[in-house]
């Protein structure tokens, strides 16, 4: 291997927290995993666990205010795993209070809400939420929640 | 972007849509659907053959629409997904509960 060659990638997206920006962010968090090596079917399970954690944030963490950011952060090694890190300063959330979709529901018993979760944890080897973080100002926001996913190739 | 297309059949209305599904679009989606329901139209077959993505905000429009025809007697069934599709259904756990064909006139035709 060349030694000039990095293995490793650190990319930083910020956007707005709105539905149109879904796609800008899914492409970004993509093209890191192709780079990373991961294949066509497992990087629609990338962008999909990214698509629900943002349409999240979206919907519910700013739910109450214009104007939020989502800060998107995409670290990989090559051939190896990729860490996607989504920060807001919206409104926090309790994992365990969100309905738990169960897939092997029959049509009539089956609840609308918890599929974005239910994804998440399906296509990620892990999934991390971190509420009221204290930042470090003027770096980071005073206060923000995290979410860390991880996958490995 | 998505497209979406809608062709009525005698019986059966097939939903052609095209591009991505995501909750930035799935209300038309779902409108659609909503719409051919609430007219008594309950056999649909949606055409996934040119569809690249989609998420769960297009999959409770799915299921939402799946209850309503069944509750009608009717069904909706999918024609043509692509393996990334077929990969999600499975990751949710909805397989099973939507039929699939490798062909829009065979999906047309189980009606």
């Amino acid at each position: 291997m060349s030694s000039t060659q990095s293995t490793h990638s650190d990319e930083l997206l910020t956007v707005p927290a709105r539905f149109d920006q879904l796609r800008r962010v899914t492409e970004f968090v993509s093209r890191q995993a192709e780079r990373a090596g991961f294949a066509p079917l497992e990087r629609n399970r990338i962008e999909l666990a990214v698509d629900e954690a943002c349409s999240n944030i979206i919907q519910h963490a700013y739910a109450d205010q214009a104007g939020g950011l989502i800060r998107v952060r995409v670290q990989t090694e090559a051939r190896s795993r990729i860490v996607i890190t989504l920060v807001d300063t919206g409104k926090p959330f309790d994992p365990g209070d969100v309905p738990q979709h169960d897939p092997k529901a029959n049509l009539d018993d089956m609840k609308i809400g918890g599929l974005g979760l239910y994804l998440m944890r399906q296509t990620m080897d892990d999934v991390r939420f971190e509420f009221n973080v204290r930042g470090r100002w003027p770096r980071e926001p005073k206060r923000f929640n995290r979410l860390t996913m991880i996958k490995d190739i | 972007m998505m497209e979406l297309e809608v062709k009525s059949l005698k019986k059966v209305d097939v939903i052609a849509v095209s591009g991505r599904i995501d909750s930035s679009n799935a209300a038309d989606f779902d409108n659609a659907m909503k719409d051919l329901l609430s007219q008594g139209r309950r056999h649909i077959v949606l055409d996934l053959s040119k569809l690249d993505y989609m998420s769960s905000a297009g999959l409770r429009a799915m299921v939402a629409a799946l209850k309503s025809a069944r509750h009608g007697g009717g069904n909706v069934v999918i024609a043509e997904p692509n393996e990334r599709m077929v990969d999600t259904l499975k990751l949710v756990g909805f397989q099973t509960l939507f039929t699939q064909y490798p062909h829009v006139l065979d999906a047309v035709d189980s009606f």
